[in-house]
């Protein structure tokens, strides 16, 4: 078992928990993953380190409550209480040296997976110009922590009410567009931001660096679920990845996998909601 | 007086067991296995314990049967198997003990399997036997993977008195035995059973532990641990490498069995798990695994289950009472048929073109060579298509442990005796030496390495 060590409502459907799982937290790098299961009948949900601290033996986990499980863990798992399962780290680190200068471009819950990235690579020497969007301000999180690791700090959401008003995709092009120097992006959201920045970085001939949710079981390259075509080549984002190289990702297919189960979800969520207080995992 | 034939084992009816996942066969009442131990000669040549991967001493369990002494009968077993429930339903007997069986020379051999089975479902309902433990040593020895090999090195090395833990990747223990073989053929409650066995003989067993992430094998050997015991299967799922392979509904035989079997998703939605299948799946191959999923396909509701493979039915790899029970359930063959690519509709498989075959010249494993027939070409409306074609290594450990010797197709370099690996006090068994074999070879190799283990942690 494994305790639940804080949590916090970051935003609306939004929530941090930090874990106790001394031996993932000892090892654990910024770009891996992490699977959990909540109980008995749980599914094994991946999600991605934010932090780990190896002197209090917690892995941070930003988790948005999309779906029964997620939604599930939000209501029911408080501080203190414990999950049956965890593992990792599971993945490839992201690959992190002094490239000079680097742009971190992350969107919605994305943010929080790049945030650790953002933060070693300012610790390792870069330069790092930041990139965050939200849908709207009340939905925004991580805002100062983010800043704190950043030599320059953009934000938009997308109707206006912080920051700038668009996509993250347009300071992107600003930024390139200006000629600076940059010597690798790293992007990290929904998949069709991830797939919208890589089509603009690959303007500019720049590096780029994403990372995978794809639906996978085990997340130890067991499965095959996760299969993404890269370069014309399936790699398992679970063992080959989650990191890939943004220009290379059939992004279409991603999304098109991502979707599969989304029937199924949608019952679980609906039958989930209605027997809210029922017992529903019991 | 020779009875010629096996005394039958009630099962339940195709049509109805088609639609649940309970177990197919009920196992021997004590009389059936009374007498079914009567047809042996107890010729003193017993071919069949050397027949069996572990050399259970086959004669005289049967003997004790015969005289319904099971209690003394299942402890005969377990001096050299920890693991009788599980052999009793999945092992090939008709290619080990049973194979060579003196009786079935003339006649049917005798049904070995079903008397293990039977002995070990028998403890279940009355008092456990735990085997002998020797004094406590002080040596430690880590089993990396709780699947059929681990679990026997670790059972074996306990009896010998040594400290093991077990340190296992997944959520639960017993791996291809929980997230491969389906409930219908092996309930996951026996499994528990026996790894609650080893438990009690004090085994320790430890999940969720990423081994190559956490801590390499060089760091276990560092640290607390004497030995290093590597039994991290063949988990890798293989697939064809034609187009449309991606597209929403194609499985591999690992994502849809683990998903059935050790997430419980025929029970979704009260597992959380889901799993999709549609009117009519296709499973390519013809191994054990390629009859799990096309039967497993068929409890999930598909209304047509059909398997595809390259060779004829002579070929097919599957033991012989799993294409048998496949049969009888409905399960379509389409033998010597080659898939060539999935075909689909906005992501999503709609069929699989096919080419048919025909068996040329033995190729390198002795096995006539299928040959594509020109302008054959066809395909096959489906809705699923599971891939089921074999693993290769699980990549972690191999990829993490330095000075690791591997052969040319990955899989990690051991003695087949004693399962030494090119580093000392780290030895090796099981699918992630051999390829991917059958649960018993795996146990034989777990068997023989601890052996050797021992040897190693004694020596001088």
């Amino acid at each position: 078992m494994y305790t639940i060590l804080s949590k916090r409502t970051l935003a609306p459907k939004i929530r941090e928990y930090v874990i106790e799982a001394p031996e993932v937290a000892r090892v654990g790098k910024a770009g891996q993953f992490i699977v959990l299961r909540l109980h008995e009948r749980g599914e094994r949900i991946p999600l991605t380190i934010v932090g780990c601290d190896a002197s209090t033996g917690g892995v941070t986990l930003v988790v948005q409550e999309v779906g029964k499980s997620t939604q599930e863990m939000g209501d029911r798992f408080e501080e203190g209480d414990s999950i049956l399962d965890f593992a990792g780290p599971l993945g490839e680190p992201s690959e992190v040296e002094d490239f000079g200068t680097v742009l971190c471009v992350g969107g919605g819950v994305g943010i929080a997976p790049i945030y650790p990235i953002a933060r070693a690579l300012k610790e390792a020497g870069n330069t790092v110009i930041g990139i965050i969007g939200y849908r709207s301000r009340d939905l925004m999180f991580y805002y100062d922590e983010f800043d704190a690791v950043c030599d320059e700090l953009h934000v938009m959401t997308n109707d206006g009410s912080f920051g700038g008003k668009g996509f993250v995709s347009d300071p992107l092009r600003e930024i390139l567009e200006s000629g600076r120097n940059v010597a690798r992006v790293w992007t990290i959201g929904p998949a069709i931001m991830m797939k919208v920045c890589s089509e603009i970085t690959r303007e500019f001939d720049v590096p780029t660096i994403v990372s995978l949710n794809s639906v996978m079981i085990d997340g130890t390259g067991m499965c095959g679920g996760c299969r993404v075509d890269v370069g014309g080549a399936t790699k398992f984002a679970c063992v080959d990845g989650p990191e890939f190289d943004g220009h290379q990702v059939d992004f279409d297919l991603l999304m098109s996998r991502q979707a599969y189960y989304a029937h199924e979800e949608a019952c679980a969520l609906e039958r989930y909601l209605a027997g809210t207080g029922e017992g529903a995992s019991t | 007086m020779i009875v010629e034939k096996q005394t039958p084992m009630r099962e339940q009816a195709p049509d109805i067991r088609g639609r649940n996942f309970d177990e197919v066969p009920f196992g021997y009442s004590e009389d059936e296995a009374v007498r079914e131990a009567e047809r042996c000669l107890q010729c003193k040549t017993a071919p069949c314990v050397d027949g069996c991967p572990v050399g259970i001493d086959i004669p005289s369990f049967i003997e004790h049967v015969k005289s319904r002494r099971f209690d003394q009968a299942i402890a005969q077993i377990k001096q050299d198997n920890a693991l009788p429930a599980v052999c009793g339903r999945v092992c090939p007997q008709e290619n080990q003990c049973q194979g060579v069986c003196t009786l079935g020379v003339r006649f049917e051999p005798v049904a070995i399997g079903r008397l293990e089975r039977f002995c070990a479902d028998w403890e279940a309902e009355h008092e456990a036997c735990c085997p002998e433990i020797a004094p406590d040593t002080p040596k430690r020895v880590a089993v990396i993977g709780a699947g059929p090999a681990g679990l026997t090195a670790a059972g074996e090395l306990r009896k010998l008195g040594h400290s093991v833990t077990v340190l296992e990747l997944l959520h639960e223990a017993g791996g291809v035995l929980m997230y491969g073989i389906p409930e219908f053929r092996l309930p996951k409650a026996i499994v528990r059973r026996e790894i609650d066995a080893l438990r009690r003989m004090g085994v320790e067993i430890e999940v969720n532990k990423v081994v190559g992430q956490i801590y390499t094998v060089d760091e276990l050997l560092g640290g607390s641990y004497d030995a290093v015991f590597i039994g991290t299967g063949a988990g890798l799922p293989r697939f064809l490498g034609v187009p449309g392979e991606s597209l929403n509904g194609v499985y591999s035989a690992n994502e849809f069995l683990t998903r059935t079997n050790l997430m419980g998703a025929y029970r979704f939605p009260e597992y959380d798990t889901p799993i999709r299948v549609g009117e009519r799946v296709v499973t390519v191959g013809g191994g054990n695994v390629a009859m799990d999923s096309a039967r497993t396909a068929l409890r999930l509701g598909a209304k047509e289950s059909i398997i595809v493979y390259r060779r004829s039915e002579e070929e097919l790899p599957a033991r012989a009472e799993e294409v048998h029970h496949a049969k009888e359930e409905g399960i379509r063959f389409q033998l010597l048929t080659n898939p060539i690519e999935f075909v689909g509709e906005d992501g999503r498989l709609t069929g699989v073109r096919c080419l048919r075959m025909e068996l040329g010249e033995p190729d390198d494993s002795g096995r006539r060579r299928p040959v594509p027939i020109e302008g054959s070409e066809f395909v096959i409306a489906i809705d699923n298509a599971i891939i089921a074609i074999g693993n290769g290594p699980h990549p972690l450990i191999p990829q993490t442990t330095d000075d690791l010797e591997l052969n040319r197709w990955g899989n990690i370099a051991a003695d087949p005796e004693t399962g030494q690996t090119s580093k000392p006090g780290v030895f090796a068994g099981g699918d992630i030496v051999t390829g991917a074999a059958t649960v018993i070879e795996a146990m034989g190799a777990g068997k023989r390495a601890s052996a050797a283990i021992h040897a190693f942690l004694t020596a001088a």
